[in-house]
């Protein structure tokens, strides 16, 4: 057994160096090269200064942006480091709702949502991921169906033509990789942006 | 479930077929020391580390040899994981200012990283330093896969060998499976995932102003680096809390459908190297076979599962045709988290693109069952093989029964000791899973860290201790488990769930390396063939729904008709 550690302690060494040190810190030089935009998180730039990043969801609550996906992250309380506060898109909290589908705080938290959207664009079905909460919490994108559902909204906070806005909403969205692999899908902060830049 | 949906998962099946004969090869050119097209640039390196940690790597070890150096190993990997761990304040690489980790989370953690079950008590990016993720996680991420290969390859070459006392050196083992399959694998598919978005920066947290003028803070870091190694070792342990649904984890449908034939490659490929080391590709391509109906049994389930909307959603008023959209990511949408979900749980990698807690009762049943079968649906790196290949132990064992014959596998004959051997390790991991999950239900300690009530709380109990005894990671993740007392039985659970496995494994492939190889005669059971995949199967299957059918019956079964009642919690 003895003779087994000095094989033990060089082997962890070395591969502390190779895998943990090497390998990383040669990946990062790598990558910073060729694709630093993607290595440094994919930040959107306007007027020099970052907004977020293209695949990080951020909050949009005026009525004049298209919103995200509700999101159930959470940060410290402030008032209190032992109790969490709801936040939604920390994105250095990352976390899903994690309830159950029998919980009754999953169903009253729907029940609310439902409402609201019904109230705002009466007659419509709401589409299902504009009530739910993504894994990530951090989702940056839409389905079609939740664009188009809030189409109304923005055209008449905006002064715009529903044609128009649809128009754009199409144009942002995102279809299947060759056709097949993921969902079609529109990411809402390049749509936003796409908005005020018509605007002007 | 669309057309769709499914067309994916064919495309993705079609791919595991493709790469599992030159992984196999791959892994075949490893076990047997033969050389490949890397060892030009690596021979001199592995050759330098034998001789820097006194190792001579033609001198192979009897199976305890092999598990005393492996325990050694182990050992070693605990005192260093731990050390980063509870140090990580005064070491380099902190730009975020994490603060201390507590000692208990620092053994969880440790225990969880080095057993390759990647178990997360933590958000990790509230908690772990760059320097922690890079020296202690993905260290222990390499290391824990390579020796679970390690071990696959010592237990075939039971197998494949005659009259022999020794099963190959472990040193050597690790060393040939980090330098020649998993580290160049590695550095390829870190730089794909950059290219598609993760993030590979050592800078801390970046504060953005947002376009409606909030403040966000977006965590980055090395990601792509320890990603590439997460999902090929079959590790499953996030850089961030979220997984492999956080968009900076896995940022596309590109990286989604990698992911998941990653977690396969390596498990997938050792069918066909033990195929092709016992000399007979067959033996390996039945090992698949068996493998890939109760992986599309899983994933068929748990699509429909979700395809469907929550029916109390849907009463309120919510449009149900996009399915159980909770805890769900739009770009990988329904199929997309169907398959990862499946894949995560019949390998042990417990990465997540979904939160499984929030599935439907039945759809969260399925990695629940793909965990308490054993992982041994390609399962784990290594762990997945000869998880598998003790199940056809008793597989052949009982065809043995029926006709009166002493059992054959692969030409040795299967007595007393590997039949008890066998069971030692299969009966280990539900005395762990509901023993655990039992004490933890009825005390205070235990009921305290648990997020949901009703069947659902008793669910999220046993998910937990499932996973740490199977190794798999995943989690109903609305547990709060860092607690001491959760931390600790986890550990505890996490330990007994790999080395109780490995140990019988081990002491199996020396037991049949020392055996004569009996030729086939008209009386042998053939194991290539359909009817030796339907028994294998069917072992499987009913060693897992007998030892778990009643708690199953108490936490998802029970809350399905709940759920269809419209009882809420």
């Amino acid at each position: 057994m003895l003779s087994q550690f000095r094989p033990a302690i060089v082997l962890l060494l070395a591969f502390t160096l190779i895998t943990g040190l090497v390998y990383p810190l040669a990946v990062t030089g790598i990558a910073s090269m060729i694709f630093p935009q993607q290595a440094g998180g994919s930040l959107v730039m306007k007027n020099g200064a970052p907004i977020g990043s293209s695949l990080i969801g951020q909050t949009f609550t005026k009525p004049e942006y298209f919103h995200p996906r509700p999101s159930a992250t959470t940060d410290t309380d402030p008032n209190d480091s032992t109790k969490t506060v709801p936040a939604p898109y920390n994105a250095n909290n990352s976390s899903g709702s994690n309830l159950a589908p029998t919980a009754k705080a999953l169903a009253d938290r729907v029940k609310g949502d439902v409402a609201a959207l019904q109230a705002e664009n009466p007659g419509v079905p709401v589409p299902g991921d504009l009530v739910t909460t993504s894994a990530s919490g951090l989702d940056p994108e839409i389905s079609p169906q939740a664009a188009r559902f809030q189409v109304p909204r923005v055209a008449k906070a905006r002064n715009m033509s529903e044609q128009a806005v649809s128009a754009l909403v199409d144009a942002h969205i995102d279809g299947r990789l060759f056709g097949l692999i993921g969902e079609p899908r529109v990411n809402v902060l390049a749509l936003n942006m796409a908005l005020d830049a018509m605007g002007k | 479930m669309t057309l769709i949906g499914w067309a994916q998962i064919a495309l993705f099946c079609a791919l595991v077929i493709a790469v599992t004969r030159p992984v196999g090869g791959l892994l075949a050119s490893i076990a047997t020391g033969s050389r490949n097209f890397l060892t030009p640039v690596l021979g001199p390196v592995e050759r330098g580390l034998y001789a820097a940690a006194g190792v001579r790597p033609e001198a192979e070890q009897s199976w305890r040899g092999y598990a005393v150096a492996m325990l050694v190993f182990k050992i070693a990997c605990f005192l260093a994981a731990y050390g980063i761990l509870r140090l990580q304040t005064v070491l380099p690489f902190n730009p975020a200012g994490q603060g201390e980790i507590t000692p208990d989370l620092a053994y969880n953690t440790a225990v969880s990283f080095l057993t390759n079950t990647n178990w997360q008590s933590y958000g990790g990016e509230s908690t772990m330093s760059h320097g922690s993720q890079m020296l202690a996680l993905t260290v222990q991420n390499f290391t824990s896969a390579a020796a679970g290969v390690a071990i696959a390859m010592a237990f075939v070459r039971g197998f494949s060998r005659r009259q022999m006392k020794t099963i190959g050196n472990f040193w050597v083992d690790l060393v040939r499976v980090t330098l020649y399959g998993l580290l160049p694998l590695c550095i390829l598919y870190a730089l794909v995932l950059v290219w598609q978005g993760v993030p590979q920066t050592l800078s801390g947290p970046i504060d953005v102003t947002t376009l409606e003028g909030i403040k966000q803070t977006i965590a980055v870091g090395p990601v792509a680096t320890q990603e590439a190694i997460k999902m090929l070792g079959t590790n499953g342990g996030g850089f961030f809390n979220a997984n492999s649904a956080h968009p900076f984890e896995n940022p596309t449908a590109l990286t989604n459908m990698l992911q998941v034939l990653s977690i396969f490659a390596l498990g997938a490929g050792l069918t066909n190297m033990f195929g092709r080391m016992v000399g007979n590709e067959r033996q390996g391509w039945a090992v698949f076979a068996a493998m890939g109906l109760l992986f599309l049994a899983g994933v068929t389930v748990l699509y429909w599962s979700e395809g469907h909307a929550n029916p109390v959603l849907t009463a309120l008023g919510m449009d149900g045709s996009m399915g159980n959209m909770e805890g769900k990511d739009i770009r990988f949408g329904i199929a997309g988290s169907s398959l990862f979900s499946t894949v995560t749980t019949d390998a042990s990698c417990g990465a997540v693109n979904a939160m499984i807690e929030s599935f439907l009762p039945l759809g969260g049943m399925i990695p629940m069952i793909n965990i308490m079968l054993g992982e041994i649906i390609f399962g784990g790196v290594g762990s997945g093989l000869y998880g598998f290949l003790m199940f056809a132990i008793v597989a052949v064992f009982v065809a043995g029964l029926m006709v009166g014959r002493t059992p054959e596998y692969l030409g040795k004959k299967i007595e007393a000791r590997e039949v008890k051997m066998t069971m030692l390790a299969i009966l280990c991991l539900p005395l762990v899973m509901l023993g655990f999950t039992a004490v933890a239900v009825v005390l205070d300690v235990g009921t305290s860290a648990l997020s949901a009530s009703g069947p659902h709380g008793f669910s999220e109990a046993l998910y937990a201790y499932v996973s740490a005894a199977g190794n798999n990671g995943s989690a109903f993740a609305g547990i709060s488990s860092n607690t001491p007392f959760w931390n600790t039985t986890l550990g505890i659970g996490m330990m007994i769930g790999r080395f109780f496995v490995i140990i019988p494994a081990l002491a199996i492939a020396g037991s049949v390396a020392a055996k004569k190889t009996v030729p086939p005669s008209s009386g042998t059971f053939p194991t290539d063939g359909a009817m030796f995949v339907g028994l294998a199967i069917g072992v499987i299957l009913i060693v897992g729904g007998l030892t778990f059918f009643p708690a199953l019956a108490l936490g998802p079964i029970v809350e399905h008709f709940a759920l269809a009642a419209g009882t809420l919690y």
